[in-house]
């Protein structure tokens, strides 16, 4: 079987990736081929190299503060671009700072899991697994 | 008896020796008059003054910003109030990447990390009943440094202050922007080019300005360990002062108003020795590189902040103390100003209640503990003098290979991908518990009520598009567009566009407008 396959996305303008990059190498020590976009990704651009690459999950780390805008819109835009079926098929899950009372609000617009601060890498994939076997 | 489990260092790999003493290896040729010498005197290991603190504190200087200008002026008269000495602006990210708060780039981010800054009535604002000639200002700005420093002295000509009384630094530092900061804009050769021209003009107008901030912040932030980000630091700051004098400036007439910018991590006697061992590293390749005949041209002066990365959302209040340690470290480095870390701001932007524990923890380091009392009290010490020597050696070799690939600036992916290797190291130990982390990987609790935290008003992007409207409506819209293709035209040649760009701010033209100017000119970086 080929492996999962997980984009790992910077969205917005924030510059700070010490973070994606960390999980991106443990996942990728993990057996899961990733993809890593880089910095300053727009909600657009996220969408369409997922939908390209055909990935199973996106992560999305930001910590600038604009999660509450931006990681409803991607989930808006893939639900658009591929259909609620399919786009429930595509695990979002993100990380950064965010405060503990901003997750609620993100998990009820379709983000699965929020990892705070202080997550090991160890947890990620432990949740990965739980999803993707 | 077995021997107690050392303090990992692996963070630094500068293990640390159970025992030092004279015999110990780093201090076997070790003399006072060369190693150290008196502070204030060549290589100024021991501090760039020679009465330090007790002839004047640092300055206290609380990095901050957040929402509209007029947000951001309440916060600065608030921590001026408390006791703070000086002010250091921290811009949103739009303002940092030449986006007026109006661009679809920018949506969700206006105000979010930093203050919103559009056109030079923002600044106005922000500046507003605070004495531009009395208190200095430090601006985290690079790749928009020119613009954003254009509607500053716009607005001092506006209050009628000569510029030679202006007083503050603009961090004008690109290279780490590509190496882990990101803020980048332009190609590096471009950004290269601003950053050259806001020196020249400081040096001509300007001269109590620091027109850059070489930092190594953001790369011990990115995973550096604190040899390499002593290392990186200087090989850029060797990068400027070349192009500087490559470009005709007399060392002695730039290399005095350079400054330079650390973060501080937890290992208390490492920190210590950075940021004795960066003094006395940058002055020897100082004087042996470019030969200058001011001692100062040699000094090496600089801001500390905290390292954030330090900061844990678990057990916030613990960060007070980290913080604590932190800063006092900085101080018995010998630092030229401080920024203390709030303890809620793994979560978020500080509170009122937070920053005011941060800055008391700078007032009573030097008010109450003594270390401000005396002169680089830690001299001497054979556990300090090594390791001080240690992160020397360490990091003139990676200067030196730096310098054997071009230079610092041919280098970009070597420092980059030497941080990311340390930080992957680094989050791999802390997992297998090599690394103590209080409250997160050892000493775990419950998680308590979460702490209040600072909210940037939803309401801030609109209210901030509607002001910039306002401005743009208001102002001689043939004038502006005039200036800004005066800009295109100057843009192309060599000329130095800090004035083209002060004539731009002054007819209201956007941070945004400006920048798109030059992007059509110098392309972008990707």
């Amino acid at each position: 079987m080929s492996p999962v396959r997980i984009l790992i996305a910077k969205p917005g303008l924030d510059g700070h990736d010490r973070g994606a990059k960390i999980v991106a190498r443990a996942l990728r020590d993990a057996g899961y081929e990733v993809i890593y976009t880089g910095i300053r990704q727009t909600p657009e651009m996220i969408v369409a190299t997922a939908i390209q690459e055909n990935v199973r999950a996106i992560g999305l780390s930001i910590l600038s503060g604009a999660h509450k805008t931006l990681l409803p819109e991607i989930v808006r835009l893939l639900k658009k671009n591929v259909g609620g079926k399919l786009a429930k098929k595509i695990t979002v899950f993100a990380g950064g700072i965010i405060p503990t009372e901003d997750i609620t609000y993100l998990k009820s617009k379709g983000i699965t899991e929020v990892f705070r601060p202080g997550t090991t890498t160890q947890a990620i994939l432990d949740f990965l697994k739980r999803k993707f076997g | 008896m077995k021997e107690r489990e050392k303090t990992p260092l692996r963070a630094s790999h500068a293990d640390l020796d159970v025992l030092y003493s004279p015999a110990t290896r780093e201090l076997e040729k070790f003399s006072y008059e060369n190693d150290l010498s008196f502070p204030g005197e060549y290589p100024f290991t021991r501090g760039v003054q020679p009465t330090m603190y007790r002839g004047r504190l640092w300055t206290m200087r609380q990095y901050a910003g957040f929402g509209t200008s007029r947000e951001t002026n309440k916060r600065y008269k608030y921590l001026l109030e408390q006791g703070q000495t000086g002010l250091s602006v921290a811009f949103d990210l739009p303002t940092q990447l030449g986006y007026d708060s109006s661009d679809k780039q920018a949506r969700g981010e206006v105000g979010r990390v930093g203050v919103a800054i559009d056109t030079i009535a923002d600044m106005e604002v922000l500046f507003d009943s605070i004495p531009l000639d009395r208190v200095t200002v430090s601006m985290t700005i690079n790749s928009t440094a020119a613009v954003i420093f254009a509607m500053y002295m716009a607005l001092a000509k506006k209050r009628k202050i000569p510029f030679e009384n202006l007083g503050g630094t603009l961090q004008n530092d690109m290279l780490k922007e590509y190496i882990a900061r990101g803020t980048y804009i332009f190609p590096p050769e471009p950004s290269l080019r601003l950053s050259a021209d806001i020196l020249e003009y400081c040096t001509k107008h300007l001269p109590k300005w620091n027109p850059i901030s070489v930092s190594g912040y953001h790369m011990r932030e990115a995973g550096a360990t604190a040899a390499q980000e002593v290392a990186f630091t200087l090989s850029n700051g060797i990068a400027y002062l070349d192009s500087a004098v490559g470009r005709g400036f007399p060392v002695d007439s730039v290399a005095p108003r350079f400054s330079f910018f650390f973060g501080c991590h937890n290992n208390f006697l490492e920190e210590v020795a950075k940021f004795r061992a960066a003094r006395r590293l940058w002055a020897k390749i100082v004087r042996e590189k470019f030969n200058p005949e001011n001692p100062k041209s040699a000094m090496l002066r600089f801001h500390t902040q905290t390292d954030g990365c330090t900061l844990t959302a678990q057990q916030p209040e613990n960060n007070i103390v980290r913080v604590t340690m932190q800063a006092l470290a900085a101080v018995l480095g010998g630092t030229q100003s401080l920024h203390t870390n709030s303890y809620d701001e793994a979560m978020g932007l500080p509170t009122e209640e937070s920053v005011r524990v941060a800055l008391r923890t700078q007032q009573i380091i030097a008010g109450e503990s003594g270390v401000a009392d005396t002169v680089d009290p830690l001299a001497g010490s054979y556990a300090i003098e090594s390791l001080t020597n240690k992160i020397e050696k360490q990091a003139s070799e990676y200067i030196k290979k730096i310098r054997d690939m071009g230079g610092a600036a041919s280098s970009i992916s070597f420092m980059k991908k030497e941080i990311e290797e340390s930080a992957y190291a680094y989050q791999q130990a802390v997992e297998k518990g090599e690394i103590t982390v209080v409250g997160v990987n050892k000493y775990v609790s419950k998680e308590g009520k979460s702490k209040r935290l600072l909210k940037v008003s939803p309401k801030t992007e609109a209210s901030q598009v509607k002001f910039l409207k306002r401005i743009k409506s208001k102002r001689d819209n043939a004038a502006a567009s005039a200036s800004l293709q005066a800009l295109e035209k100057s843009a192309g040649t060599n000329e130095n566009l800090v004035p083209v760009i002060i004539d731009c701010v002054e007819r209201y033209a956007t941070l945004g407008e400006i920048v798109s100017v030059l992007r059509r000119t110098f392309g972008e970086y990707k």
